[in-house]
């Protein structure tokens, strides 16, 4: 999306768009996350935070969303490479890695709810299904991202001339993952410490 | 995505729509992605809104004229309070100085367009569809009516069954969607797209405040839209955001806004800021004097923007040591808004001063923007901030600071490009004499406030008794209404006047200093015929006059023709006009509860994105050098 005019940086307009965006959605998880904490512990009924979260699940779909990210970075090298194979072989395990860590998500709730944890029942439950969602929101549209660039590829072959755009991605899905890090420190470690 | 740059030279549509390339017609508007004709978009659609607004503000005033007066009802007072906030802040001022960037910061820093033409499109369209929304209210049940700010738990379903608080979280949760976009297409334009030699401490002043600004929103609006958010569920979805039975703190909501508020006061003012700092040196016919530090107290006011939030709050028993530091903060924060003053009187002084109606608002604004800034540092006074809360004394304040600051430096603004805009000069007759009802007017309006709130006054409140003093000030301030109304009009009349049968403005009518006086008036559709090069601050003035400033003129050889293929215009676009429409069913399925119609906008939506990535940017190339206007295309 770059017209062939002048520019006083080096820094390619979508990429710098991106990092200006990732800024601002800080802001959005950061007041997400300021609600969930200024709220933690103001619950009148269960289930608690303790009664429900299962450290183990969460740490194997955790490690899951971290091992994605290693992908990416593979997937971007083999671009820079030149190697569509590679490239598309990692891009793809990005992908399926986040649907294993969306996977791990929708069964986490389902379970939830069976114990009785939902959106209006208590405030755990009301912040903590809009924190975690909303950032399940973003783990899906990076999904369908990484797909469409599969799909793309197959149309008209990628080259290392287009890494810009598996990059824009990458940062993308690079900084979900932090958020999904903070969010487990914050919402499930903190309570067993 | 992956667009070639090179071979984008037919019009071609991949995808459902044809590319559209109209050059004149209203369909070219649904269209368009020329900032300049956005701009446009912008500055006329907050001019309506605005006109909602005056007529919202002048009901209410005529319902304070006199004790226990019935022209609304109690009801009707709420919504048109509200309303009237709405309006002004997320509608009008904000849009206007979006409007004045859209289409001023390109041809500041002599770039073609900004960075992603089709995104500041989807912006506008976004901005339309969310305050239409907001409007749709008025006839679909009642108006919003828990104030600007909507404090919770005033907003909640309990409290407040109507649709009105859903037309105003769902509408500003979209328009905000908007801002945010359009803020981050600026900074990406303005830190990557200045012309050779355009080194930051060469930037315009009123496109570094846009810098500025774009960043504060980006900061900002996130808290805001969470807020938003958190409300929309708990009134759809019965989440607990803000329900105190069940342990939630509605103060939560108080702080959230204010994050957001607070800067937002600097996001409507840096804007105006960088008007007068354009507008004084021009017809003071001397440089900005203190250009760094001008900068600089801009960018300290936006990074100190976000510390003082609570000031709004002192009287919610945050405690003493809160209320100390927010205190602080605020004093701090009013120090290089003084040194800005300081910068602007300094610049007329000494300087030939050419008195055009442009300069009397400049004026004017320095003036009223002192004496609301004195009465902020006032309430920045916790003890005394404890009397006058919820006062007409605060009431008074913002609009010093809000109508008197912003609106005034907007105006100068208009006057001072709307040669460049229309190719035309308004009339200095009419706009002397509008002037001299409109800034008069204001004062006779909001300084008998100040008065009125030290007697007690308390704002949002449709009605007095009288004999306890509030009938006199009441009553000036209602006449106030009147007067400035006239002014108004004339300002009107005026832009009609100009635009029917002004005289042809030339390039530079007030000897400009910065490059979009370079150009023609109106400027072609493609700005600029060669890609400007820089080497001093007020590159116009250097080019005019090197000796006057110990510069040097640019050769005409370094201004480069833009590269081999000429001039890229980037294509007409329908995705932005159609993904900002889907946001109509997208809030009215989410008000109504109709997840079908919610579900139709999210599919718009995301097909849309498709369809959007794999148009491309598209367009056409003008030969270089570029004599050649294609017919038509001057916008």
């Amino acid at each position: 999306m770059e017209s062939g005019h002048y520019r006083s940086t080096k820094l390619p307009d979508i990429k710098l768009m991106m990092w200006i965006f990732l800024a601002s959605d800080t802001m959005f998880f950061g007041t997400l996350i300021g609600t969930y904490l200024v709220y933690k512990g103001r619950s009148l009924v269960g289930p608690y935070p303790v009664e429900v979260l299962d450290i183990p699940l969460t740490t194997v779909s955790t490690f899951v969303l971290l091992m994605s990210s290693f992908l990416m970075v593979l997937a971007l090298h083999a671009l820079r490479q030149d190697d569509t194979f590679r490239f598309r072989l990692w891009t793809f395990g990005v992908a399926f890695f986040g649907s294993i860590f969306l996977g791990f998500q929708v069964y986490e709730f389902a379970h939830f709810v069976d114990l009785g944890l939902t959106l209006q029942g208590n405030l755990f439950g009301t912040t903590f299904f809009v924190l975690t969602g909303t950032h399940g929101v973003h783990v899906t549209i990076g999904v369908i991202w990484l797909l469409s660039i599969l799909v793309h590829s197959f149309v008209k072959p990628w080259t290392s001339k287009d890494e810009v755009y598996l990059e824009v991605a990458g940062l993308y899905w690079h900084f979900v993952d932090v958020v999904w890090i903070v969010i487990f420190t914050v919402v499930y470690l903190v309570e067993f410490a | 995505m992956a667009v070639s740059k090179v071979t984008v030279a037919a019009p071609a549509g991949s995808g459902v729509f044809t590319r559209p390339n109209w050059d004149a017609g209203w369909l070219s508007w649904l269209t368009t992605v020329d900032h300049k004709r956005l701009g446009l978009l912008y500055i006329f659609t907050s001019f309506l809104f605005m006109s909602a607004a005056s007529i919202e503000a002048f009901l209410i005033r005529l319902q304070l004229a006199v004790p226990n007066n019935t022209v609304l009802n109690p009801d009707a007072y709420n919504q048109m309070f509200t309303m009237h906030g709405v309006t002004m802040v997320f509608l009008a001022i904000m849009p206007l100085g979006i409007g004045f960037a859209n289409y001023f910061v390109p041809l500041q820093i002599g770039a073609r367009d900004l960075a992603f033409p089709r995104l500041n499109a989807f912006g506008y369209w976004i901005y339309a569809v969310g305050g239409l929304f907001v409007y749709s209210s008025f006839f679909l049940g009642g108006a919003p009516d828990a104030g600007w700010f909507a404090y919770s738990p005033l907003t909640s379903l309990s409290n407040n069954p109507g649709n009105g608080t859903d037309f105003y979280m769902i509408g500003l949760f979209v328009g905000g969607i908007g801002t945010l976009v359009t803020a981050m297409n600026l900074i990406v334009t303005i830190i990557s797209m200045r012309a050779p030699g355009m080194t930051m401490m060469r930037v315009p002043v009123f496109t570094w405040m846009m810098l500025v600004t774009a960043f504060m929103i980006i900061f900002a609006f996130p808290p805001l839209t969470i807020a938003l958010f958190q409300v929309i569920m708990d009134r759809t979805f019965g989440t607990l955001f803000y329900v105190p039975q069940a342990g939630a703190m509605p103060i939560l909501w108080q702080h959230l806004f204010w994050i957001f508020g607070h800067p937002e006061v600097y996001i409507i003012v840096l804007p105006a800021f960088g008007v007068i700092s354009e507008v004084i040196p021009t017809f003071s016919r001397k440089p900005l004097f203190g250009y760094p530090v001008i900068i600089l107290s801009g960018i300290f006011i936006g990074f100190m923007g976000f510390a003082v939030w609570s000031h709004h709050m002192f009287t919610t028993g945050l405690g003493p040591v809160v209320n100390t530091a927010f205190a602080l903060t605020s004093f701090v924060i009013g120090i290089p808004t003084g040194i800005k003053i300081f910068n602007w009187v300094g610049t007329i002084w000494g300087g030939k001063v050419v008195f055009t109606t442009s300069m009397l608002y400049a004026i004017s604004f320095l003036i009223t923007f002192t004496i609301g800034g004195i009465t902020g540092i006032m309430l920045a006074v916790p003890p005394f901030d404890a009397q006058a809360q919820d006062s007409y004394f605060v009431v008074a304040h913002f609009h010093y600071v809000m109508g008197g600051g912003a609106l005034m430096a907007f105006f100068a603004g208009v006057y001072y490009w709307f040669p460049k805009m229309s190719g035309k000069m308004m009339d200095e007759r009419i706009g002397k004499l509008g002037f001299w009802f409109l800034v008069p007017g204001l004062h006779l309006i909001f300084f008998p406030q100040h008065i009125a709130g030290l007697m007690g006054m308390p704002r949002r409140t449709q009605t007095y008794v009288a004999g306890i003093g509030l009938e006199l000030p009441n009553l000036l301030s209602t006449a106030g209404t009147f007067v400035m109304m006239i002014g108004l009009i004339l300002l009107a009349v005026n832009l009609v006047h100009g635009l029917l049968r002004g005289k042809p403005a030339g390039n530079d009518p007030w000897d400009g200093r910065t490059l979009e006086w370079a150009t023609t008036s109106p400027p072609p559709h493609h700005d600029f015929d060669r890609q400007p090069v820089v080497n001093d601050r007020d590159a116009h003035w250097v080019q005019k006059y090197p000796e006057s400033v110990h510069g040097h003129r640019v050769p005409e050889s370094a201004s480069e023709p833009y590269d081999a293929n000429g001039i890229h215009m980037p294509g007409q676009s329908w995705y932005p006009f159609i993904m900002g429409i889907a946001f109509l069913p997208f809030s009215y399925g989410l008000l109504y509860h109709n997840f079908w119609v919610l579900g139709l906008s999210i599919l718009i939506f995301f097909v849309g994105t498709f369809g959007w990535a794999f148009e491309g940017v598209g367009g056409h190339h003008l030969p270089a050098g570029g004599h050649a206007h294609p017919k038509g295309a001057r916008s």
